[in-house]
C-alpha cells in the first residue's frame, strides 16, 4: 500500500522533512479536489441563486431577492402544464418499464434458454441506439405510419424501448439473488405463476424496482430529442422542451425565467430520489435484506 | 393420510445425467420413511419428484388412489418444508403460515385464527407478528412444519429438516420432530445424508446409491442385516469390518483364524469360496487374552467416544495367490475401563449371529429368512 512512497533506502531522508513534504502532498491535493468541486458546485449554486435574483447573469452571485422571477414564470401559458406533461410522459414509461422488465428478468433468470447472456449483451448494446439521434429518422417514419405522432403514447413507447433492456438487466440481477426455494414453497402450495409474482418475487425485489422506475423517470425528465420530434404543439410539451422556447423576442436566453424554470424542473427528481433512496435504498445490484 | 406408490419411476436430467433409475417404492399410510443416502444419490431428487417440482421422465407416482404423475405441484395435496426452510422473508410468521390458506382463497380472519392456532401447537405463540429473520434457527422450522400442517396435507416431504440446527438443537428437534409425525399421523417423507438421523426418526429406511434403491427396511434391518455392502458401510457411526473369508468346510477361514459360518449362510456357500466377512465393531467383544475363534492382532489405535472406545487392530489378510499375506484393519467397540494401549495384542470375538456374509457385494442369506424383501434385493442385484 505504501510502497509507492517508502523512501529509497540508500538516501534516508530526516524527519522534517518527511514531514514537510507529507504536508505540502496534502495541500496540494486538498487544493485540487477543492477546485474539482467547485467546477462542479457552482453551477448548482447558480441554480440555487439565480432564481431569486432580479437581474440573474450567467455567473452566481449574491441575489437581490425577489419573487417576481416566479410570477412571471407562472405568466408563461405552458411552464406549469409542460411540468405535468413531464410527470405524464416519465409516470408511462417508468410503468411500462418496470412491469415489463420486471416479467421479462423474472423470466430470463428462472427460464434456461441458450445464449440467455449473449441476448441480453446484445439487447443492452443496441438500446443505446434506440433513443440515440442515429435512429432519429426510421423512428419517426416508424410513429407517422403507426399513427404515432403527437401523441403521448408514440413518446412512452419509444422511450420505453430505449430503457427496457438496461432496466431487464439490473433487475435480473436482482431476481437471480432470490432463492428458488421460496416460489417453489409457494409452488407446492399451488400458488399460480402470477400469484407468485405478486406474493413473493415482487416483495423481495422490491428495492431493484424502485431503482429502476427513479432511473426511468430521470431518463425520461431528461429526455429532449424524442418528445421534440414526435410532440408537434407546445401543449403537450414536456419541460424539457419548453426550456428550449425560453427565450426573449431577440433571440437571448431569459435568464430569469430560464433559472427559475430549470430550478423547477429539478426539484421533482430529487425529492424523488431523496424519497426512494430512504425508503428501500437505491442500488444497482440485488440480494435480500433479511 | 395416504400411501405412496412409485412404479419405475426414472428421471433423466438434460445432459443426460440420470438421477432416478426405475425406481419402485412403496411407502404406507401414516408412515415415517427416510430416503437415506450420500451425496448426489438421487434422494432429493424423488422427494422433488413426489412433490411435482421435477417433472418424471417415466413411471409413475400414485399418492392414495389418485395418478399425480403428470399433476402440477399445487394439486397433488402434498406439503413440502425446505432445508433452508424458505420463509418468505417480508411476511410475519402470522402470514407465514396462513399462506397455503391465502392462496385457497380462505378469508383473512378466519386465516389468521388458523394460523394462530397452528402456532399455538407448535409452541409459536408469541411470536406470530415477527419476521423470519427475527427467530432462531429452531423456530423457524417450527414456522416452516407449522405453515405446512396448516393447508392439512395428505403428505409431508421433509428436505432435510434438521441439517440446518447446530448439533444440540438437533436431537431436540429430532425428538420433537418424531413426537408430531406420531402425532399427527400423516404419511411423511424426509430426505438426509445422515445414517444416525434416519435410523432414530423412521419407520421404515430406503437406503439410495446412484439413482436406485439398494435396500428397504425398518432402522433395524438395516443396521443388522444390511443387504450388500454398500448399507454395511454407509448405515452405523463406524462402518462395519468387512474382512475377505474363505470356506473350509464347516468353518470360515477369516484372517487366519477360523470362525464359525453365519447360520443362515449354511447350505448357501461351497468349500473353498471367497466371501466377505462383515462384522460391526459393536457386535465385536474384545479380549485382551487369546480365545478361541477369535480375530487377533496388534493394537494400532485407540478412540475415545465417551462411554466407549474405538479399537483398531492391525489383524493378517487372508493369504491370495496374487498379492501373498495382506494386512487388514478391524474395529472393536470397547466399553470403558477395558481399553488396551497401543502396541498390546488383542483377540476380537464375534458375537454369535451377528457375523454376515456378502458374495459380490451382496448379502448371502436363506431368501426364506431374509429380513430384507426378496425383491429390492433382485432390484439391487439387476444393476
Amino acid at each position: 500500500m505504501t510502497t509507492g512512497t517508502a523512501p529509497a533506502p540508500t538516501t534516508e531522508p530526516t524527519g522534517p522533512t518527511v514531514a514537510v513534504r507529507h504536508l505540502l502532498a496534502q495541500i496540494g491535493r486538498y487544493t485540487f479536489l477543492c477546485a474539482v468541486l467547485a467546477f462542479f458546485a457552482l453551477p448548482l449554486l447558480w441554480l440555487a441563486t439565480a432564481p431569486f435574483d432580479d437581474t440573474p447573469t450567467v455567473t452566481a452571485s449574491l441575489p437581490r431577492f425577489t419573487l417576481d422571477n416566479f410570477r412571471a414564470l407562472l405568466d408563461n401559458p405552458y411552464a406549469l402544464s409542460s411540468l405535468l406533461n413531464s410527470v405524464y410522459l416519465a409516470a408511462g414509461t417508468a410503468a411500462l418499464v418496470v412491469t415489463f422488465a420486471a416479467l421479462a428478468a423474472y423470466a430470463l433468470s428462472r427460464v434456461r434458454v441458450p445464449g440467455r447472456d449473449a441476448l441480453l449483451y446484445g439487447l443492452l448494446l443496441l438500446s443505446s441506439i434506440v433513443t440515440g439521434t442515429a435512429t432519429m429518422v426510421p423512428l419517426f417514419e416508424l410513429a407517422f405510419r403507426l399513427n404515432l405522432i403527437d401523441s403521448r403514447l408514440g413518446v412512452i413507447l419509444i422511450l420505453s424501448g430505449g430503457l427496457l433492456p438496461a432496466a431487464i438487466f439490473i433487475l435480473k440481477d436482482f431476481m437471480d439473488s432470490t432463492p428458488t426455494s421460496y416460489e417453489e414453497s409457494a409452488r407446492v402450495f399451488g400458488a399460480s405463476p402470477l400469484q407468485i409474482m405478486r406474493h413473493i418475487v415482487v416483495p423481495l425485489v422490491r428495492p431493484g424496482l424502485a431503482t429502476v422506475g427513479v432511473w426511468a423517470v430521470a431518463n425520461v425528465w431528461g429526455n429532449f430529442l424524442v418528445p421534440f420530434l414526435l410532440l408537434r404543439g407546445p401543449d403537450k410539451a414536456p419541460a424539457a422542451v419548453i426550456m428550449y422556447t425560453l427565450y426573449t423576442e431577440g433571440g437571448q436566453a431569459d435568464l430569469r425565467l430560464l433559472s427559475t424554470f430549470s430550478l423547477l424542473y429539478s426539484l421533482p427528481v430529487a425529492l424523488m430520489f431523496v424519497f426512494v433512496s430512504s425508503r428501500y435504498g437505491f442500488r444497482f445490484h440485488g440480494g435480500i435484506k433479511r | 393420510m395416504s400411501a405412496i406408490t412409485m412404479r419405475e419411476l426414472t428421471k433423466v436430467y438434460p445432459g443426460g445425467v440420470r438421477a432416478l433409475d426405475a425406481l419402485d417404492l412403496e411407502i404406507a399410510d401414516g408412515e415415517f420413511f427416510a430416503l437415506l443416502g450420500p451425496s448426489g444419490c438421487g434422494k432429493t431428487t424423488l422427494l422433488r419428484t413426489i412433490a411435482g417440482l421435477e417433472v418424471a421422465s417415466g413411471g409413475s407416482v400414485r399418492i392414495g388412489e389418485r395418478d399425480v404423475t403428470n399433476l402440477p405441484p399445487g394439486k397433488r395435496d402434498v406439503a413440502m418444508v425446505f432445508q433452508d426452510y424458505a420463509l418468505f422473508p417480508h411476511m410475519t410468521v402470522r402470514d407465514n403460515i396462513a399462506y397455503p390458506l391465502r392462496i385457497k382463497k380462505v378469508d383473512r380472519r378466519s386465516r389468521g385464527s388458523k394460523a394462530a392456532d397452528t402456532a399455538d401447537e407448535l409452541g409459536l405463540s408469541g411470536l406470530l407478528e415477527r419476521r423470519p429473520g427475527q427467530l432462531s434457527g429452531g423456530q423457524q422450522q417450527r414456522v416452516a412444519l407449522a405453515r405446512a400442517m396448516a393447508c392439512h396435507p395428505q403428505v409431508f416431504l421433509l428436505d432435510e429438516p434438521l441439517s440446518n440446527l447446530d448439533a444440540r438443537l438437533r436431537l431436540e428437534a429430532r425428538t420433537f420432530l418424531k413426537r408430531l409425525q406420531r402425532e399427527l399421523g400423516v404419511t411423511t417423507v424426509f430426505v438426509t445424508h445422515d445414517q444416525a438421523e434416519a435410523l432414530a426418526l423412521a419407520d421404515r429406511i430406503a437406503v439410495m446409491e446412484g439413482g436406485r434403491i439398494r435396500q428397504v427396511g425398518t432402522p433395524t434391518e438395516v443396521f443388522r442385516r444390511p443387504a450388500n455392502t454398500f448399507v454395511a458401510g454407509f448405515i452405523g457411526s463406524t462402518p462395519m469390518n468387512l474382512i475377505d473369508a474363505r470356506v473350509r468346510g464347516d468353518e470360515l477361514s477369516v484372517a487366519r483364524a477360523g470362525l464359525p459360518l453365519p447360520d443362515d449362510a449354511r447350505g448357501q456357500v461351497t468349500d473353498g469360496e471367497r466371501l466377505v466377512y462383515g462384522i460391526r465393531p459393536e457386535y465385536l467383544d474384545y479380549s485382551p487374552t487369546a480365545v478361541p475363534g477369535a480375530l487377533t492382532g496388534e493394537v494400532v489405535v485407540v478412540e475415545n467416544l465417551g462411554s466407549v472406545s474405538l479399537v483398531s487392530l492391525d489383524v493378517p489378510g487372508e493369504d491370495t495367490e496374487e498379492t501373498g499375506p495382506g494386512r487388514t484393519s478391524v474395529q472393536v467397540v470397547v466399553a470403558e475401563g477395558g481399553e488396551p494401549e497401543p502396541g498390546d495384542t488383542g483377540w476380537a470375538v464375534p458375537r454369535p449371529g451377528r457375523s454376515l456374509l456378502y458374495r459380490d457385494g451382496n448379502l448371502v442369506t436363506a431368501a426364506a429368512t431374509a429380513g430384507v424383501p426378496a425383491p429390492r434385493a433382485d432390484a439391487a442385484a439387476r444393476s
